[in-house]
Protein backbone atom coordinates (compact mmCIF):
# COMPACT_ATOMS: atom_id res chain seq x y z
CA UNK A 1 0.00 0.00 0.00
CA UNK A 2 2.88 2.38 0.68
CA UNK A 3 4.00 1.69 -2.87
CA UNK A 4 0.68 2.86 -4.25
CA UNK A 5 0.57 5.91 -2.03
CA UNK A 6 4.15 6.79 -2.99
CA UNK A 7 3.27 6.42 -6.63
CA UNK A 8 0.32 8.76 -6.25
CA UNK A 9 2.38 11.33 -4.34
CA UNK A 10 5.05 11.04 -7.01
CA UNK A 11 2.59 11.65 -9.82
CA UNK A 12 1.11 14.58 -7.96
CA UNK A 13 4.47 16.24 -7.26
CA UNK A 14 5.50 15.37 -10.82
CA UNK A 15 2.39 17.10 -12.13
CA UNK A 16 3.53 20.34 -10.49
CA UNK A 17 6.98 19.90 -12.03
CA UNK A 18 5.33 19.20 -15.35
CA UNK A 19 3.28 22.40 -15.27
CA UNK A 20 6.41 24.42 -14.44
CA UNK A 21 8.43 22.53 -17.04
CA UNK A 22 5.88 23.44 -19.71
CA UNK A 23 6.70 27.10 -19.12
CA UNK A 24 10.43 26.41 -19.36
CA UNK A 25 10.10 24.36 -22.48
CA UNK A 26 7.78 26.73 -24.34
CA UNK A 27 10.00 29.71 -23.65
CA UNK A 28 13.10 27.74 -24.56
CA UNK A 29 11.47 26.49 -27.75
CA UNK A 30 10.60 29.97 -28.88
CA UNK A 31 13.22 32.32 -27.48
CA UNK A 32 16.01 29.68 -27.30
CA UNK A 33 16.78 30.88 -23.80
CA UNK A 34 16.61 29.38 -20.33
CA UNK A 35 14.45 31.64 -18.24
CA UNK A 36 15.94 30.90 -14.83
CA UNK A 37 13.57 33.44 -13.28
CA UNK A 38 10.66 31.15 -14.13
CA UNK A 39 10.83 29.42 -10.72
CA UNK A 40 10.61 32.76 -8.96
CA UNK A 41 7.52 33.72 -10.91
CA UNK A 42 5.93 30.71 -9.18
CA UNK A 43 6.86 32.16 -5.82
CA UNK A 44 5.34 35.54 -6.71
CA UNK A 45 2.19 33.77 -7.84
CA UNK A 46 1.95 31.90 -4.55
CA UNK A 47 2.39 35.13 -2.54
CA UNK A 48 -0.23 36.88 -4.67
CA UNK A 49 -2.70 34.13 -3.95
CA UNK A 50 -1.71 33.98 -0.26
CA UNK A 51 -2.14 37.71 0.32
CA UNK A 52 -5.52 38.00 -1.34
CA UNK A 53 -6.83 34.97 0.56
CA UNK A 54 -5.45 35.89 3.98
CA UNK A 55 -5.52 39.68 4.05
CA UNK A 56 -8.46 40.34 1.78
CA UNK A 57 -10.40 37.18 2.50
CA UNK A 58 -10.90 36.38 -1.19
CA UNK A 59 -12.36 33.09 -2.33
CA UNK A 60 -9.55 30.67 -3.33
CA UNK A 61 -10.68 30.56 -6.94
CA UNK A 62 -10.64 34.33 -7.18
CA UNK A 63 -7.19 34.41 -5.60
CA UNK A 64 -5.95 31.91 -8.19
CA UNK A 65 -7.30 34.08 -10.99
CA UNK A 66 -5.61 37.11 -9.44
CA UNK A 67 -2.36 35.20 -9.17
CA UNK A 68 -2.60 34.20 -12.84
CA UNK A 69 -3.09 37.82 -13.86
CA UNK A 70 -0.14 38.97 -11.72
CA UNK A 71 2.20 36.31 -13.09
CA UNK A 72 1.14 36.84 -16.70
CA UNK A 73 1.91 40.54 -16.41
CA UNK A 74 5.14 39.82 -14.57
CA UNK A 75 6.26 37.40 -17.28
CA UNK A 76 5.52 39.87 -20.06
CA UNK A 77 7.24 42.71 -18.19
CA UNK A 78 10.36 40.62 -17.49
CA UNK A 79 10.54 39.67 -21.14
CA UNK A 80 10.07 43.24 -22.36
CA UNK A 81 12.60 44.86 -20.03
CA UNK A 82 15.21 42.20 -19.40
CA UNK A 83 15.25 39.87 -22.39
CA UNK A 84 13.95 41.76 -25.42
CA UNK A 85 16.87 44.23 -25.47
CA UNK A 86 19.18 41.19 -25.60
CA UNK A 87 17.47 39.50 -28.53
CA UNK A 88 20.59 39.70 -30.68
CA UNK A 89 23.09 39.30 -27.85
CA UNK A 90 24.98 36.12 -27.01
CA UNK A 91 23.26 33.37 -25.05
CA UNK A 92 25.63 33.85 -22.12
CA UNK A 93 24.51 37.46 -21.64
CA UNK A 94 20.88 36.31 -21.63
CA UNK A 95 21.60 33.53 -19.15
CA UNK A 96 23.33 35.90 -16.73
CA UNK A 97 20.44 38.35 -17.05
CA UNK A 98 17.96 35.57 -16.25
CA UNK A 99 19.90 34.67 -13.12
CA UNK A 100 19.92 38.36 -12.21
CA UNK A 101 16.16 38.62 -12.63
CA UNK A 102 15.76 35.52 -10.46
CA UNK A 103 17.70 37.10 -7.59
CA UNK A 104 15.92 40.40 -8.09
CA UNK A 105 12.52 38.74 -7.65
CA UNK A 106 13.70 36.82 -4.57
CA UNK A 107 15.10 39.94 -2.95
CA UNK A 108 12.07 42.06 -3.68
CA UNK A 109 9.93 39.31 -2.16
CA UNK A 110 12.24 39.32 0.87
CA UNK A 111 11.75 43.07 1.22
CA UNK A 112 7.98 42.85 0.98
CA UNK A 113 7.21 39.65 2.86
CA UNK A 114 10.33 39.06 4.97
CA UNK A 115 12.07 35.76 5.54
CA UNK A 116 9.59 34.31 8.04
CA UNK A 117 7.75 31.49 6.30
CA UNK A 118 4.07 32.06 5.58
CA UNK A 119 1.79 29.10 6.05
CA UNK A 120 -0.16 28.76 2.84
CA UNK A 121 -3.76 27.68 3.23
CA UNK A 122 -4.68 25.07 0.70
CA UNK A 123 -6.97 26.28 -2.06
CA UNK A 124 -8.58 22.85 -2.09
CA UNK A 125 -11.06 22.21 0.67
CA UNK A 126 -12.40 18.74 0.07
CA UNK A 127 -11.85 15.79 2.38
CA UNK A 128 -9.12 13.29 1.45
CA UNK A 129 -10.35 10.14 -0.23
CA UNK A 130 -9.91 6.93 1.66
CA UNK A 131 -9.56 3.47 0.13
CA UNK A 132 -9.14 -0.10 1.38
CA UNK A 133 -10.62 0.69 4.78
CA UNK A 134 -8.31 3.63 5.42
CA UNK A 135 -5.11 1.88 4.33
CA UNK A 136 -4.70 4.26 1.41
CA UNK A 137 -5.57 7.93 1.55
CA UNK A 138 -5.30 10.27 -1.36
CA UNK A 139 -5.38 13.95 -0.54
CA UNK A 140 -7.74 16.19 -2.44
CA UNK A 141 -4.70 18.32 -3.35
CA UNK A 142 -3.13 15.39 -5.18
CA UNK A 143 -6.28 14.76 -7.16
CA UNK A 144 -6.76 18.41 -8.08
CA UNK A 145 -3.09 18.77 -9.04
CA UNK A 146 -3.12 15.76 -11.34
CA UNK A 147 -6.43 16.82 -12.91
CA UNK A 148 -5.15 20.36 -13.43
CA UNK A 149 -2.07 18.98 -15.09
CA UNK A 150 -4.10 16.80 -17.46
CA UNK A 151 -6.45 19.67 -18.38
CA UNK A 152 -3.51 22.02 -18.99
CA UNK A 153 -1.79 19.44 -21.16
CA UNK A 154 -4.88 18.93 -23.31
CA UNK A 155 -5.57 22.66 -23.65
CA UNK A 156 -1.97 23.44 -24.51
CA UNK A 157 -1.79 20.70 -27.12
CA UNK A 158 -4.99 21.92 -28.76
CA UNK A 159 -3.72 25.49 -28.56
CA UNK A 160 -0.42 24.78 -30.31
CA UNK A 161 -1.85 22.36 -32.86
CA UNK A 162 -5.11 24.03 -33.80
CA UNK A 163 -5.07 27.78 -33.18
CA UNK A 164 -3.49 30.37 -35.41
CA UNK A 165 -1.40 31.86 -32.59
CA UNK A 166 -0.35 28.39 -31.47
CA UNK A 167 0.80 27.50 -34.96
CA UNK A 168 2.63 30.81 -35.21
CA UNK A 169 4.44 29.89 -31.99
CA UNK A 170 5.58 26.61 -33.51
CA UNK A 171 6.71 28.45 -36.63
CA UNK A 172 8.71 30.96 -34.59
CA UNK A 173 10.26 28.22 -32.50
CA UNK A 174 11.46 26.47 -35.65
CA UNK A 175 12.71 29.38 -37.68
CA UNK A 176 12.37 33.01 -36.64
CA UNK A 177 13.35 34.57 -39.95
CA UNK A 178 11.07 32.31 -41.96
CA UNK A 179 8.23 33.04 -39.53
CA UNK A 180 8.83 36.76 -39.95
CA UNK A 181 8.68 36.30 -43.73
CA UNK A 182 5.23 34.74 -43.32
CA UNK A 183 4.03 37.98 -41.73
CA UNK A 184 4.23 36.72 -38.15
CA UNK A 185 5.22 39.36 -35.61
CA UNK A 186 7.97 37.43 -33.85
CA UNK A 187 8.27 39.81 -30.89
CA UNK A 188 4.57 39.63 -30.10
CA UNK A 189 4.64 35.86 -30.39
CA UNK A 190 7.51 35.67 -27.91
CA UNK A 191 5.60 37.92 -25.48
CA UNK A 192 2.54 35.69 -25.75
CA UNK A 193 4.67 32.66 -24.98
CA UNK A 194 6.03 34.32 -21.84
CA UNK A 195 2.45 35.22 -20.87
CA UNK A 196 1.24 31.63 -21.26
CA UNK A 197 4.27 30.15 -19.47
CA UNK A 198 3.91 32.58 -16.57
CA UNK A 199 0.18 31.97 -16.25
CA UNK A 200 1.02 28.28 -15.88
CA UNK A 201 3.64 29.19 -13.28
CA UNK A 202 0.91 30.86 -11.20
CA UNK A 203 -1.18 27.70 -11.27
CA UNK A 204 1.87 25.63 -10.38
CA UNK A 205 2.71 27.94 -7.47
CA UNK A 206 -0.74 27.70 -5.94
CA UNK A 207 -0.86 23.91 -6.36
CA UNK A 208 2.65 23.44 -5.01
CA UNK A 209 1.97 25.50 -1.90
CA UNK A 210 -1.36 23.78 -1.35
CA UNK A 211 0.48 20.47 -0.99
CA UNK A 212 3.67 21.85 0.61
CA UNK A 213 2.43 24.90 2.53
CA UNK A 214 5.67 26.64 3.55
CA UNK A 215 6.01 29.84 1.57
CA UNK A 216 9.30 31.76 1.62
CA UNK A 217 10.99 33.96 -1.02
CA UNK A 218 13.08 31.00 -2.21
CA UNK A 219 10.11 28.66 -2.50
CA UNK A 220 10.23 28.68 -6.27
CA UNK A 221 13.89 28.14 -6.85
CA UNK A 222 14.32 24.40 -6.16
CA UNK A 223 11.09 23.37 -7.93
CA UNK A 224 12.17 25.67 -10.75
CA UNK A 225 15.51 23.92 -11.13
CA UNK A 226 13.85 20.52 -10.92
CA UNK A 227 11.27 21.48 -13.51
CA UNK A 228 14.07 22.68 -15.76
CA UNK A 229 15.68 19.29 -15.23
CA UNK A 230 12.36 17.67 -16.09
CA UNK A 231 12.13 19.69 -19.29
CA UNK A 232 15.64 18.62 -20.35
CA UNK A 233 14.91 15.06 -19.25
CA UNK A 234 11.83 14.87 -21.48
CA UNK A 235 13.47 16.72 -24.35
CA UNK A 236 13.64 20.51 -24.11
CA UNK A 237 11.30 22.26 -26.51
CA UNK A 238 8.83 19.37 -26.51
CA UNK A 239 5.48 19.81 -24.73
CA UNK A 240 4.74 16.11 -24.18
CA UNK A 241 8.39 15.77 -23.19
CA UNK A 242 7.99 18.32 -20.40
CA UNK A 243 4.93 16.48 -19.20
CA UNK A 244 6.58 13.08 -19.20
CA UNK A 245 9.81 14.43 -17.73
CA UNK A 246 7.98 16.19 -14.92
CA UNK A 247 5.95 13.19 -13.88
CA UNK A 248 8.91 10.79 -14.07
CA UNK A 249 10.98 13.20 -12.03
CA UNK A 250 8.29 13.47 -9.35
CA UNK A 251 8.01 9.69 -9.13
CA UNK A 252 11.78 9.20 -8.95
CA UNK A 253 12.06 11.85 -6.24
CA UNK A 254 9.32 10.43 -4.02
CA UNK A 255 10.54 6.86 -4.45
CA UNK A 256 14.13 7.69 -3.62
CA UNK A 257 12.95 9.66 -0.60
CA UNK A 258 10.95 6.79 0.72
CA UNK A 259 13.10 3.78 -0.24
CA UNK A 260 16.66 5.12 -0.35
CA UNK A 261 17.32 8.32 1.54
CA UNK A 262 15.64 11.66 2.02
CA UNK A 263 18.88 13.59 1.92
CA UNK A 264 20.10 11.83 -1.22
CA UNK A 265 16.88 12.15 -3.19
CA UNK A 266 17.92 15.29 -5.06
CA UNK A 267 21.29 13.80 -5.93
CA UNK A 268 19.54 10.72 -7.29
CA UNK A 269 17.18 12.85 -9.38
CA UNK A 270 20.10 14.63 -11.02
CA UNK A 271 22.07 11.41 -11.45
CA UNK A 272 19.16 9.97 -13.43
CA UNK A 273 19.12 13.11 -15.57
CA UNK A 274 22.81 12.73 -16.36
CA UNK A 275 22.33 9.07 -17.20
CA UNK A 276 19.45 9.82 -19.57
CA UNK A 277 21.41 12.57 -21.29
CA UNK A 278 24.41 10.28 -21.73
CA UNK A 279 22.25 7.69 -23.45
CA UNK A 280 20.00 10.12 -25.35
CA UNK A 281 21.44 13.66 -25.44
CA UNK A 282 18.20 15.15 -26.77
CA UNK A 283 16.15 13.84 -23.84
CA UNK A 284 13.46 11.17 -23.94
CA UNK A 285 11.17 12.78 -26.53
CA UNK A 286 13.60 15.31 -27.98
CA UNK A 287 14.22 15.11 -31.69
CA UNK A 288 16.36 16.69 -34.27
CA UNK A 289 15.33 17.06 -37.88
CA UNK A 290 17.87 18.53 -40.22
CA UNK A 291 17.35 20.58 -43.30
CA UNK A 292 17.89 18.84 -46.62
CA UNK A 293 20.38 20.45 -48.93
CA UNK B 1 7.10 48.84 -58.47
CA UNK B 2 10.29 48.41 -56.43
CA UNK B 3 13.04 50.97 -56.30
CA UNK B 4 16.22 50.42 -54.34
CA UNK B 5 18.20 53.60 -54.10
CA UNK B 6 21.84 53.72 -53.00
CA UNK B 7 21.56 51.39 -50.03
CA UNK B 8 24.47 50.53 -47.76
CA UNK B 9 24.15 47.50 -45.55
CA UNK B 10 26.56 46.36 -42.86
CA UNK B 11 27.03 43.23 -40.78
CA UNK B 12 28.77 44.82 -37.84
CA UNK B 13 31.87 46.28 -39.45
CA UNK B 14 31.54 44.30 -42.70
CA UNK B 15 30.27 46.56 -45.45
CA UNK B 16 28.17 44.02 -47.38
CA UNK B 17 26.27 46.26 -49.81
CA UNK B 18 27.87 49.39 -51.23
CA UNK B 19 25.55 51.96 -52.80
CA UNK B 20 23.33 49.40 -54.44
CA UNK B 21 20.57 50.75 -56.67
CA UNK B 22 18.16 48.67 -58.66
CA UNK B 23 14.66 48.77 -59.97
CA UNK B 24 11.96 46.23 -60.68
CA UNK B 25 9.03 47.29 -62.81
CA UNK B 26 5.59 45.79 -62.60
CA UNK B 27 5.36 42.59 -64.66
CA UNK B 28 9.10 42.05 -65.06
CA UNK B 29 11.40 39.19 -64.24
CA UNK B 30 14.60 40.71 -62.97
CA UNK B 31 17.62 38.54 -62.23
CA UNK B 32 20.39 39.29 -59.76
CA UNK B 33 23.50 37.27 -60.43
CA UNK B 34 26.97 37.15 -58.96
CA UNK B 35 29.56 34.95 -57.32
CA UNK B 36 29.39 33.48 -53.81
CA UNK B 37 29.49 36.20 -51.20
CA UNK B 38 28.70 38.99 -53.66
CA UNK B 39 25.78 40.17 -51.56
CA UNK B 40 22.78 38.75 -53.42
CA UNK B 41 21.05 37.27 -50.40
CA UNK B 42 21.84 40.36 -48.38
CA UNK B 43 20.08 42.46 -51.01
CA UNK B 44 16.93 40.35 -50.84
CA UNK B 45 16.97 40.31 -47.04
CA UNK B 46 17.21 44.07 -46.99
CA UNK B 47 14.27 44.46 -49.36
CA UNK B 48 12.13 42.06 -47.34
CA UNK B 49 13.00 43.87 -44.11
CA UNK B 50 15.01 41.16 -42.36
CA UNK B 51 17.96 43.56 -42.56
CA UNK B 52 17.91 47.33 -42.74
CA UNK B 53 20.15 49.63 -44.68
CA UNK B 54 22.18 52.31 -42.95
CA UNK B 55 21.74 54.84 -45.73
CA UNK B 56 19.71 54.95 -48.93
CA UNK B 57 16.08 54.08 -49.40
CA UNK B 58 13.77 51.34 -50.63
CA UNK B 59 10.43 52.25 -52.17
CA UNK B 60 7.71 49.72 -52.91
CA UNK B 61 4.51 50.81 -54.68
CA UNK B 62 5.36 54.44 -53.95
CA UNK B 63 5.80 53.81 -50.24
CA UNK B 64 9.09 54.16 -48.42
CA UNK B 65 9.70 50.79 -46.75
CA UNK B 66 13.32 51.31 -45.72
CA UNK B 67 12.50 51.00 -42.04
CA UNK B 68 9.45 48.75 -42.19
CA UNK B 69 9.71 45.48 -40.29
CA UNK B 70 9.66 42.29 -42.32
CA UNK B 71 6.37 40.95 -40.97
CA UNK B 72 4.53 44.08 -42.12
CA UNK B 73 5.77 43.79 -45.70
CA UNK B 74 4.02 40.49 -46.40
CA UNK B 75 0.58 42.05 -46.43
CA UNK B 76 1.90 44.88 -48.59
CA UNK B 77 2.63 42.30 -51.28
CA UNK B 78 6.27 41.23 -50.93
CA UNK B 79 7.07 37.54 -50.61
CA UNK B 80 10.61 36.25 -50.10
CA UNK B 81 11.52 32.62 -50.73
CA UNK B 82 14.77 32.43 -48.78
CA UNK B 83 17.98 30.71 -49.77
CA UNK B 84 17.95 27.16 -48.44
CA UNK B 85 14.13 27.01 -48.47
CA UNK B 86 13.55 27.38 -44.75
CA UNK B 87 10.29 25.48 -44.75
CA UNK B 88 8.97 24.58 -41.29
CA UNK B 89 10.42 21.10 -41.05
CA UNK B 90 8.30 19.84 -38.19
CA UNK B 91 5.05 20.99 -39.71
CA UNK B 92 3.00 19.24 -42.36
CA UNK B 93 2.86 20.48 -45.94
CA UNK B 94 -0.63 21.82 -45.31
CA UNK B 95 0.42 23.64 -42.15
CA UNK B 96 3.33 25.22 -44.01
CA UNK B 97 0.90 26.55 -46.59
CA UNK B 98 -1.36 27.85 -43.81
CA UNK B 99 1.61 29.74 -42.37
CA UNK B 100 2.13 31.29 -45.79
CA UNK B 101 -1.45 32.55 -45.57
CA UNK B 102 -0.92 34.02 -42.11
CA UNK B 103 -1.81 37.54 -43.25
CA UNK B 104 -4.16 36.46 -46.02
CA UNK B 105 -6.86 34.23 -44.57
CA UNK B 106 -9.64 35.11 -46.99
CA UNK B 107 -9.12 32.86 -49.99
CA UNK B 108 -7.12 30.26 -48.18
CA UNK B 109 -8.98 27.23 -49.63
CA UNK B 110 -8.73 28.50 -53.23
CA UNK B 111 -5.10 29.44 -52.76
CA UNK B 112 -4.24 25.99 -51.45
CA UNK B 113 -5.99 24.49 -54.49
CA UNK B 114 -3.99 26.76 -56.78
CA UNK B 115 -0.73 25.75 -55.14
CA UNK B 116 -1.66 22.07 -55.47
CA UNK B 117 -2.47 22.58 -59.14
CA UNK B 118 0.89 24.17 -59.70
CA UNK B 119 2.73 21.59 -57.60
CA UNK B 120 0.82 18.30 -57.83
CA UNK B 121 3.57 16.54 -55.90
CA UNK B 122 2.68 18.58 -52.84
CA UNK B 123 -0.97 17.55 -53.04
CA UNK B 124 -0.11 13.88 -52.63
CA UNK B 125 2.04 14.73 -49.65
CA UNK B 126 -0.16 17.30 -47.98
CA UNK B 127 -0.16 15.60 -44.59
CA UNK B 128 3.49 14.64 -44.72
CA UNK B 129 5.92 16.42 -42.39
CA UNK B 130 8.02 18.87 -44.40
CA UNK B 131 11.26 17.52 -42.91
CA UNK B 132 10.69 14.24 -44.73
CA UNK B 133 10.25 15.81 -48.19
CA UNK B 134 13.00 15.64 -50.77
CA UNK B 135 15.05 18.75 -51.48
CA UNK B 136 13.09 19.49 -54.65
CA UNK B 137 9.77 19.04 -52.89
CA UNK B 138 10.90 21.35 -50.12
CA UNK B 139 11.74 23.98 -52.73
CA UNK B 140 8.28 23.60 -54.25
CA UNK B 141 6.77 23.93 -50.78
CA UNK B 142 8.78 27.07 -50.09
CA UNK B 143 7.52 28.59 -53.33
CA UNK B 144 3.95 27.42 -52.73
CA UNK B 145 4.05 28.82 -49.22
CA UNK B 146 5.14 32.21 -50.53
CA UNK B 147 2.34 32.17 -53.11
CA UNK B 148 -0.25 31.79 -50.35
CA UNK B 149 0.04 35.50 -49.55
CA UNK B 150 -0.81 36.31 -53.20
CA UNK B 151 2.26 38.52 -53.54
CA UNK B 152 2.68 41.31 -56.04
CA UNK B 153 6.45 40.88 -55.94
CA UNK B 154 7.98 37.47 -55.41
CA UNK B 155 11.68 37.32 -54.57
CA UNK B 156 13.41 33.97 -54.90
CA UNK B 157 16.90 33.23 -53.61
CA UNK B 158 18.59 30.44 -55.58
CA UNK B 159 15.55 28.25 -56.12
CA UNK B 160 17.61 25.82 -58.21
CA UNK B 161 20.25 25.22 -55.56
CA UNK B 162 21.15 21.57 -55.13
CA UNK B 163 18.53 20.27 -57.54
CA UNK B 164 18.95 17.77 -60.36
CA UNK B 165 18.93 19.34 -63.86
CA UNK B 166 15.45 18.07 -64.66
CA UNK B 167 14.07 19.64 -61.50
CA UNK B 168 15.87 22.89 -62.26
CA UNK B 169 14.03 22.97 -65.60
CA UNK B 170 10.76 22.38 -63.78
CA UNK B 171 11.40 25.15 -61.29
CA UNK B 172 12.22 27.59 -64.09
CA UNK B 173 9.06 26.56 -65.94
CA UNK B 174 7.08 27.34 -62.83
CA UNK B 175 8.75 30.73 -62.50
CA UNK B 176 7.79 31.46 -66.11
CA UNK B 177 4.21 30.41 -65.41
CA UNK B 178 4.01 32.61 -62.35
CA UNK B 179 5.29 35.49 -64.39
CA UNK B 180 2.70 34.86 -67.10
CA UNK B 181 0.02 34.86 -64.42
CA UNK B 182 1.05 38.41 -63.56
CA UNK B 183 3.50 38.08 -60.68
CA UNK B 184 6.54 40.33 -60.74
CA UNK B 185 9.71 38.41 -59.97
CA UNK B 186 13.12 39.24 -58.56
CA UNK B 187 15.30 36.18 -58.99
CA UNK B 188 18.70 35.52 -57.44
CA UNK B 189 20.62 32.76 -59.17
CA UNK B 190 24.03 31.15 -59.36
CA UNK B 191 22.83 29.49 -62.52
CA UNK B 192 23.47 32.63 -64.58
CA UNK B 193 22.75 31.04 -67.92
CA UNK B 194 19.23 29.93 -67.06
CA UNK B 195 18.52 33.12 -65.14
CA UNK B 196 19.56 35.35 -68.04
CA UNK B 197 17.45 33.29 -70.42
CA UNK B 198 14.19 34.02 -68.61
CA UNK B 199 14.97 37.48 -67.25
CA UNK B 200 13.76 40.71 -68.85
CA UNK B 201 16.62 42.52 -67.17
CA UNK B 202 19.48 41.58 -64.92
CA UNK B 203 22.00 43.06 -62.53
CA UNK B 204 25.44 41.65 -61.85
CA UNK B 205 26.67 41.99 -58.31
CA UNK B 206 30.34 41.79 -57.36
CA UNK B 207 31.75 42.29 -53.86
CA UNK B 208 28.71 44.24 -52.75
CA UNK B 209 28.56 46.52 -55.78
CA UNK B 210 26.48 46.52 -58.96
CA UNK B 211 29.00 45.78 -61.66
CA UNK B 212 26.76 45.60 -64.74
CA UNK B 213 23.14 45.79 -65.70
CA UNK B 214 21.12 45.37 -68.87
CA UNK B 215 18.54 43.22 -70.55
CA UNK B 216 18.91 39.48 -70.14
CA UNK B 217 19.98 38.89 -73.73
CA UNK B 218 22.47 41.78 -73.71
CA UNK B 219 24.19 40.44 -70.63
CA UNK B 220 24.15 36.88 -71.94
CA UNK B 221 26.14 38.10 -74.94
CA UNK B 222 28.58 40.26 -72.97
CA UNK B 223 32.14 38.94 -72.95
CA UNK B 224 32.66 39.84 -69.33
CA UNK B 225 29.67 37.78 -68.25
CA UNK B 226 30.63 34.90 -70.51
CA UNK B 227 34.04 34.72 -68.96
CA UNK B 228 32.99 35.11 -65.34
CA UNK B 229 29.69 33.25 -65.12
CA UNK B 230 28.95 31.25 -68.23
CA UNK B 231 32.16 29.25 -68.49
CA UNK B 232 33.81 31.11 -71.37
N1 LIG C 1 25.20 37.13 -40.80
C1 LIG C 1 26.33 37.61 -41.34
N2 LIG C 1 27.30 38.11 -40.57
C2 LIG C 1 28.44 38.61 -41.12
N3 LIG C 1 28.71 38.63 -42.42
C3 LIG C 1 27.77 38.14 -43.24
C4 LIG C 1 26.53 37.58 -42.75
N4 LIG C 1 25.82 37.17 -43.81
C5 LIG C 1 26.56 37.44 -44.90
N5 LIG C 1 27.73 38.01 -44.57
C6 LIG C 1 28.77 38.45 -45.51
O1 LIG C 1 28.21 39.37 -46.42
C7 LIG C 1 28.67 39.11 -47.73
C8 LIG C 1 27.51 38.88 -48.67
O2 LIG C 1 26.82 37.69 -48.30
P1 LIG C 1 25.54 37.15 -49.06
O3 LIG C 1 24.99 36.02 -48.28
O4 LIG C 1 24.64 38.27 -49.37
O5 LIG C 1 26.18 36.60 -50.42
P2 LIG C 1 25.50 35.86 -51.63
O6 LIG C 1 25.78 36.68 -52.83
O7 LIG C 1 24.10 35.55 -51.34
O8 LIG C 1 26.35 34.53 -51.73
P3 LIG C 1 25.91 33.02 -52.08
O9 LIG C 1 25.84 32.94 -53.55
O10 LIG C 1 27.01 32.19 -51.54
O11 LIG C 1 24.60 32.77 -51.42
C9 LIG C 1 29.61 37.92 -47.63
O12 LIG C 1 30.92 38.40 -47.62
C10 LIG C 1 29.27 37.28 -46.32
O13 LIG C 1 30.40 36.71 -45.73
MG1 LIG D 1 23.06 33.87 -51.03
Amino acid sequence: MTFLSNLINGISLGSVYAIIALGYTMVYGIAKMLNFAHGDVIMVGAYASYCTMIYLGWHPLLSILFSIVVCTLLGVIIEAFAYKPLRRAGSLAVLITAIGVSYLLQNVALLIWGSTPKVFTSVVNFEPLSFFGGKLTITAESIVTVLACIVIMICLTLFTQKTKIGKAMRAVSEDKDAAELMGINVNTTISITFAVGSALAAVAGVLLCSSYPTLVPTTGSMPGIKAFTAAVFGGIGSIPGAMLGGILLGIIEIFSKSYISTSLSDAIVFAVLILVLLIKPTGILGKKITEKV
Amino acid sequence: MLKVDNINVYYGKIHALKDISLEVNSGEIVALIGANGAGKSTTLKTISGLLHSKTGSITFMDENISHTEAYKLVSKGIAHVPEGRHVFLQMSVLENLEMGAYTNGRNIKDNIQNVFERFPRLKHRKNQIAGTLSGGEQQMLAMGRALMSQPKLMMMDEPSMGLAPILVEQIFDIIRDLHKAGTTILLVEQNAEMALRIADRAYVLESGEIKLSGTGSELAKSDEIKKAYLGG
